[in-house]
C-alpha cells in the first residue's frame, strides 16, 4: 500500500500521546496494589500502650513483655551494674545517646527515667534479632572483661545494661528505648509517655 | 500400520493444521542441534527443569492442607506430616526439593563459569539466567517462612531488616514489604500468596524465556567453540546432534540417577543433619513455633544462603554489610562485559583465569561454612580475607583476563 497520503508526523504524536497517557494510566493503576501493601487500619490500632506491675521484680532481674508485637526488657539495675556501665563510656560508640533513639527523658547516662530501671525494645538495631541478656562473669566467650549486657547471637552485636551499644560490632545504634511512664512505683505503662516528667 | 497408530498420526495432523505442534517439536527437540561433546556439566539444566516440576507438583499438594496464618500455620505443617495420608513425604520432597533446587542451580551456574557460557552471544541468556536465580532466592525466602518455627521467624526479621539498613527509605520499605510493625500474621499471609502465586508464574514464565534465548543462540559446549561455524550441505552443524533422541535419552538416565540421590535424602536425611549443624536442610529450631519475643541462640540462614550472609557478617558496618551482600549477588550479572578473554572455554584458557576460578570456589565455598559458623574474632578475619578474594574475582577480571596467556583454540569439537 502506497503511505502518500499518511501524515507521518500526525501519526508519530498520536502514538506518542497514547503511549504517555497509557503509560500513566499504568502507573496510576499500580497505586492501589503498592498501597494495599501497607499497613492496613486494624494493624496500625493494634499498638495500644502495656501495663506492666514491676513489684516481683528482684534487683538484677529482668521481665519481658510485649508492645506493638515487639519484646521489651524491663530491667531492674543494681549499684554495681550501675557502676558497670559508668565505666564503659570509652568503649562504647554512642555514649551519650545523641545517634540513638529514645525519648528526651531517657537521653541520660543510664538511659532511663529512674536509674534502677532500664526499659528499652530488645531489637537489635542491625536486623532486628533480639539479643540475650548475659550477666557478668557468664560472658567469658563474648570478651574477658564482659561486664554484663546484651549480646545478639546473629551478628555478634554487644549492648551494656543501659543498652549502648559497644564499637567495632555491626549494630549502628544503642537500642531503642520506648516512650513510657511510671502511673506508681511498681507499675510501668509502656508505649505512652503523655504528662510524663 | 495398525489402527491405533493411524488414529494417534491423524490426530497429531488434525491438531499440527491449527496448532505449530510438529514445528515447536523440531525447534525444539528432533531438530534442535546441540554439540555431541556434552559432558557431566551439562545434566543440571535439565536437573532444575525436573526440580522445578517436583515444586510445583508437591508444592500444589500442600497448599491442600496448609492454613497461612500466625495462629494455624505451625500446627497445619504438623498435621500435613502426621496426619494426612503421605503428607510426610510430600513435604519432605518439597523441602529436599528447595535445597536440590540450589545446589543444582550452583552447579548449572558453575558450568557456565567453567565453559564461558554466559560470554557472546549468550549474555542475555546468562542475564535471564540469573534473573531466575534471583527469583529462586526470593522463593525460597518466602517458601521459608511458611512453617512459622523459630528459623522461619527470626530469618525473614533478618532478611527483612536488610532493606531497613537502606539510607532514606529504609524504613518505610522494610515497614512495606511485612504490611506491619514486625513480622507478623499479615507477613505470613502475603508471602504464601508470593510463595505460591506470584513467584512461581514468573519463574515459569522466565525459564520458557531462558529456553528460547537457549534455543536461538544455541547451546555452548565444553570447548566453547560454536558448532554453527562448520555446518554440511543441508545446514546441520557437523559437531550438532539432535536434542532428541540423543539427549532427551542421556538426560533420562541423569535424571534416574538424580533421584536416587534425591529420595535417599527424602528418605534417610531429609534433615540433612551433618555434625557441626541444626541441620542443613531443616534446621531443628524451626521444629519449635514461632516465638517473637526470643531469638534462638544460634541462628543461621539455610546453607544455599551463607556464603552471602559470611559477607554481610564480614563488614564491620551495617550499610557496609548490606552492600557488599548485594554486591556479591549481583556481580555475576556483570561476568559477560568483565571477562575480556576471547577464549570461552577454561580448557584453553591461561593460567589465570584457571586460578582465579579456583580460588573463587574455595572462597565461595569457605564463605558458605563460615556463614553457618557462630561468631569469632577468627572466623570473621577468614570471612573477611574469602570476602576480598571472591570480590577480586569479579573486579580484577578484566586485567586478568586481558593479559591472560590463552591457549589455540581448535575449530572443531573435540572428544
Amino acid at each position: 500500500m502506497e503511505n502518500t497520503n499518511i501524515d507521518q508526523s500526525r501519526r508519530r504524536f498520536l502514538t506518542t500521546a497514547a503511549t504517555v497517557v497509557g503509560g500513566v494510566g499504568a502507573v496510576a493503576a499500580s497505586v492501589p496494589f503498592v498501597s494495599n501493601m501497607s499497613p492496613s487500619a486494624k494493624t496500625k490500632a493494634i499498638g495500644a500502650p502495656v501495663e506492666v506491675d514491676i513489684s516481683n521484680l528482684e534487683p538484677g532481674g529482668r521481665l519481658i513483655e510485649k508492645w506493638q508485637g515487639k519484646p521489651v526488657w524491663i530491667l531492674r539495675r543494681t549499684k554495681e551494674m550501675l557502676k558497670d556501665i559508668s565505666s564503659l563510656d570509652s568503649v562504647v560508640s554512642d555514649p551519650k545517646s545523641d545517634e540513638s533513639a529514645q525519648p528526651e527523658y531517657a537521653k541520660n547516662q543510664f538511659r532511663a527515667l529512674k536509674e534502677e530501671f532500664l526499659v528499652v525494645i530488645g531489637i537489635c538495631t542491625h536486623l532486628g534479632c533480639s539479643p540475650s541478656f548475659v550477666l557478668k562473669g557468664e560472658g567469658a566467650s563474648i570478651s574477658v572483661d564482659w561486664k554484663g549486657g546484651f549480646f545478639c547471637p546473629c551478628h555478634g552485636s554487644r549492648f551494656d545494661l543501659a543498652g549502648r551499644v559497644f564499637k567495632g560490632v555491626p549494630a549502628p545504634r544503642n537500642l531503642v528505648i520506648p516512650p513510657y511512664k511510671f502511673i506508681s512505683p511498681t507499675r510501668l505503662l509502656i508505649g505512652d509517655d503523655s504528662e510524663a516528667v | 500400520m495398525s489402527g491405533p497408530i493411524k488414529i494417534l498420526i491423524g490426530l497429531r495432523d488434525w491438531v499440527d493444521a491449527r496448532f505449530p505442534l510438529m514445528r515447536i517439536w523440531n525447534e525444539h527437540l528432533a531438530k534442535y542441534y546441540a554439540p555431541k561433546n556434552f559432558n557431566f556439566w551439562y545434566f543440571f539444566g535439565a536437573f532444575a527443569l525436573l526440580v522445578l516440576g517436583i515444586q510445583v507438583i508437591t508444592g500444589i499438594w500442600l497448599t491442600m492442607n496448609y492454613k497461612p496464618s500466625a495462629e494455624e500455620a505451625f500446627a497445619s505443617v504438623e498435621y500435613i506430616m502426621r496426619d494426612t495420608e503421605w503428607g510426610w513425604l510430600i513435604r519432605y520432597m518439597h523441602s529436599t526439593g528447595a535445597s536440590a533446587f540450589f545446589i543444582v542451580i550452583y552447579l548449572h551456574m558453575f558450568r557456565a563459569l567453567l565453559y564461558g557460557s554466559y560470554k557472546k552471544p549468550r549474555e542475555l541468556l546468562w542475564l535471564s539466567g540469573m534473573a531466575l536465580y534471583l527469583l529462586l532466592m526470593g522463593e525460597a525466602f518466602f517458601g521459608y517462612l511458611l512453617p512459622w518455627g523459630q528459623m522461619s521467624y527470626w530469618g525473614a526479621q533478618v532478611i527483612i531488616s536488610l532493606f531497613g539498613a537502606l539510607p532514606i527509605i529504609g524504613d518505610d520499605l522494610s515497614l512495606w514489604i511485612r504490611g506491619d510493625f514486625v513480622v507478623s500474621d499479615v507477613t505470613l499471609n502475603r508471602f504464601f500468596s508470593l510463595h505460591v502465586i506470584a513467584f512461581p508464574l514468573l519463574i515459569l514464565g522466565l525459564v520458557g524465556f531462558h529456553i528460547l534465548a537457549l534455543h536461538e543462540v544455541g547451546s555452548n559446549n565444553p570447548d566453547g567453540i560454536e558448532i554453527k561455524n562448520n555446518k554440511d550441505e543441508k545446514g546441520v552443524p557437523l559437531d550438532g546432534i539432535p536434542f532428541h533422541p540423543y539427549y532427551t535419552v542421556k538426560d533420562l538416565m541423569g535424571a534416574a540417577v538424580f533421584l536416587i540421590f534425591f529420595f535417599a535424602v527424602v528418605f534417610f536425611a531429609p534433615e540433612m543433619k551433618v555434625p557441626g549443624t541444626q541441620g542443613l536442610f531443616l534446621e531443628s529450631a524451626n521444629f519449635i513455633q514461632a516465638n517473637p519475643l526470643q531469638t534462638p541462640e544460634h541462628i543461621a540462614p539455610v546453607w544455599y544462603f551463607t556464603p552471602f550472609y559470611a559477607i554481610l557478617r564480614a563488614v564491620p558496618s551495617q550499610l557496609g554489610g548490606v552492600i557488599a551482600m548485594g554486591l556479591a549477588v549481583n556481580l555475576f550479572l556483570l561476568l559477560p562485559w568483565l571477562d575480556r578473554s576471547p577464549v570461552r572455554s577454561s580448557r584453553y584458557r591461561g593460567r589465570n583465569y584457571r586460578v582465579a576460578l579456583t580460588l573463587f570456589v574455595i572462597s565461595f565455598l569457605s564463605l558458605g561454612w563460615l556463614g553457618l559458623q557462630v561468631v569469632t574474632p577468627l572466623y570473621t578475619w577468614l570471612a573477611r580475607f574469602f570476602s576480598v578474594v571472591y570480590f577480586s574475582f569479579f573486579l580484577l577480571m578484566p586485567f586478568y583476563t586481558a593479559y591472560d596467556k590463552d591457549k589455540a583454540v581448535p575449530d572443531r569439537v573435540t572428544d
